[in-house]
């Protein structure tokens, strides 16, 4: 008899690992939408000062803050804030890298000019860029949204340059070529087929980042405004409250963002694997 | 020893100094015209609450030429930036450059000291990680490195804070010196005392890039030829790790350490915000909220400067001191 490994055993034997890999995609997306809908549901949050910076209790399960709001609802408003400031600029951010990494592979002058503007943007720190960008534009939800985006697309863009250069040495290409399609037809037809999904995942990985990033400026102040109850909002205000001991304020909230990050972190490395037949077997 | 091709190596500096130069004046006009566009009115933004009268904001802005047209004033920056003077800093009333060597110098420790710390570090765990592969201390290991990727930096400083400051109250909450004592008086310990949870909180961040790469190259050493070889012999398993698993993925992993300038800058402002730290992360954020232009610029310009430095360091390491990279005609 063989081992059987731990992930044959119990609830889940009968499955395969494509099966898993899907289920496993399903709860974690599943998580997210339940979040995500229960925040936009949250309109608004009683402040009751009866029952101010209380401790985490079966009645507020991640404590009250000074105004008596319930932390756990403005976590999850937050999160969701989070959520769509980060899908905003993920699919932004991926629209850049799919036009630049097209732009990279018309011509020659194009594709050294791509890559000198990718130096260009991997030399700044990123804080740096989003800060600025964000300041340029006027701060608020918009202009994170936009600084985060034009700072993310350098990784993907990397990959699809490099996915859209090899596909134009394949033959097919060469014979559309020589059959007088155009450049643009055989980018549409041709290419994008076949980097969707590389498109897909990358935008499932850039949206980890750019949640972090989001609240991480959001924190310095340079983000969200701050009526607005984001996790960067609700951590920088914890950190007036810290010396009190009120612990709760700061450690919930940044858990939770923590395991927005780390979900999607999980969809978008089983989708990678779903997608790239190249990984299946890991 | 280390042979290493001066002439060659010095037409490469050459080379990317050009490059670096070039990199700085677009950036510096970039980011120029980006403050510019924004807007936020600098004068406003600079008094913050206080009331003023409409004369007293335009001699303000007449001294801070906002009148002035926007090629004027890129003009105008590169042409003093081309004097090597960055111009005055709004909000600490003096040269740009004085502010950024006072502040990036006690950050410059602080960056330092975790970037030692989570290499050292990072890469131990890494190799312990890729010789047990597959074992608990594999496991542990890597969840460790997923959660700390996810995690934010600020956070986790805000639970270092918390947890050792305010409730164990090892260290105090922030602050690079002592409440009403000049920097000049501080003690070494004093200082120290202050440092060590930034530091910590950085180099917990820095840890998981590096100790995933040494993870994964060690892992693929184990599946070469000259390892099953080495094991043919009888090596002792930490001995092929030391002599053909350690030699062969340090330098990689070195040149990525030196590629993490960009994270460990963006991790020091979040920390020294969290910490009170009066660093570079101080000045920048205080600089970007009250419109010190200036000052901010000059950041944007010394940190990529600092970023370059080391993207090069690791291009060195890369191409000319690793042996199996040099070409031929090195030698």
């Amino acid at each position: 008899m063989s081992e059987n490994p731990w992930y044959n055993k119990g609830l889940f034997s009968s499955l395969n690992l494509r099966e898993k890999t899907l289920l496993t995609i399903a709860l974690t997306g599943l998580v997210l939408v339940v979040i995500f809908i229960c925040g936009t549901m949250i309109n608004n949050i009683p402040t009751n000062f009866d029952t101010k910076m209380q401790a985490p209790s079966f009645v507020h399960i991640f404590g009250t803050d000074w105004m008596g709001r319930d932390m756990f609802f403005r976590t999850i408003k937050g999160l969701s804030l989070s959520i769509i400031i980060g899908l905003g600029a993920s699919i932004i951010s991926s629209i850049i890298a799919t036009i630049l990494a097209f732009l990279a592979s018309s011509n020659k002058y194009l594709d050294s000019f791509v890559s000198w503007l990718i130096d260009l943007f991997a030399s700044i720190p990123h804080i740096l860029l989003i800060m600025m960008i964000s300041i340029a534009l006027g701060k608020g939800a918009f202009g994170v949204i936009m600084a985060v985006a034009f700072s993310h697309w350098v990784n993907l863009t990397r990959v699809l340059r490099a996915e859209v250069l090899q596909i134009n040495t394949s033959e097919y290409v060469a014979l559309s070529n020589k059959f007088g399609k155009s450049k643009f037809w055989i980018a549409k037809e041709h290419i994008l087929p076949l980097i969707l999904s590389q498109i897909f995942v990358g935008t499932l990985l850039v949206f980890p980042h750019a949640i972090m990033h989001e609240s991480s400026v959001t924190f310095l102040g340079f983000g969200l405004s701050p009526h607005e109850p984001a996790i960067g909002i609700i951590l920088s205000e914890s950190m007036s409250y810290l010396a009190m001991g009120a612990w709760w304020l700061a450690f919930f909230p940044g858990l939770a963002l923590l395991i927005v990050v780390l979900l999607f972190d999980i969809i978008g490395d089983n989708l990678k694997r779903l997608l790239d037949p190249r990984e299946a077997n890991n | 020893m280390i042979k290493i091709n001066n002439k060659k190596l010095a037409k490469f500096i050459g080379f990317k100094a050009i490059r670096l130069l070039i990199l700085l004046i677009v950036i510096a006009t970039i980011s120029f015209i980006m403050i510019q566009l924004s807007p936020i009115d600098p004068v406003r933004a600079y008094l913050g609450q206080r009331i003023v009268s409409e004369e007293q904001l335009a001699i303000i802005g007449h001294y801070w030429g906002t009148e002035l047209s926007l090629g004027e004033r890129v003009l105008g920056w590169l042409q003093t930036l081309a004097t090597g003077s960055m111009g005055f800093s709004l909000i600490y009333r003096v040269p740009v450059t004085e502010v950024i060597i006072s502040k990036f110098t006690s950050s410059l420790i602080l960056m330092l000291s975790s970037w030692v710390i989570s290499g050292f570090v990072g890469f131990g765990l890494g190799v312990l990680a890729g010789a047990k592969e597959g074992t608990w201390i594999d496991k542990v290991i890597k969840t460790y490195c997923y959660i700390l990727q996810s995690s934010p930096t600020f956070w986790i400083g805000l639970v270092l804070l918390m947890f050792f400051s305010v409730y164990l109250g090892w260290f105090p909450i922030g602050l690079s010196v002592p409440i009403g004592q000049l920097s000049d008086t501080v003690t070494i310990w004093e200082w120290l005392d202050r440092l060590i949870l930034p530091a910590i909180t950085l180099s917990i961040v820095g840890i998981a890039s590096i100790t995933m790469y040494t993870r994964d190259k060690l892992i693929n050493v184990k599946k070469s030829d000259y390892f099953l070889f080495a094991q043919a012999r009888g090596e002792s398993f930490w001995g092929i790790i030391k002599n053909h698993g350690i030699r062969n993925i340090l330098l990689p992993a070195i040149s990525i350490q030196f590629l993490s300038f960009n994270e460990l800058f963006g991790g020091t402002i979040l920390v020294e915000q969290v910490f009170a730290y009066p660093g570079i992360g101080q000045a920048t954020v205080a600089a970007g909220l009250r419109s010190d232009v200036p000052l901010l610029l000059g950041i944007v310009i010394v940190s990529t400067i600092f970023v370059f430095v080391g993207n090069m360091l690791a291009d060195i390491i890369y191409k000319y001191v690793d042996p199996r990279l040099r070409s031929v005609d090195d030698e």
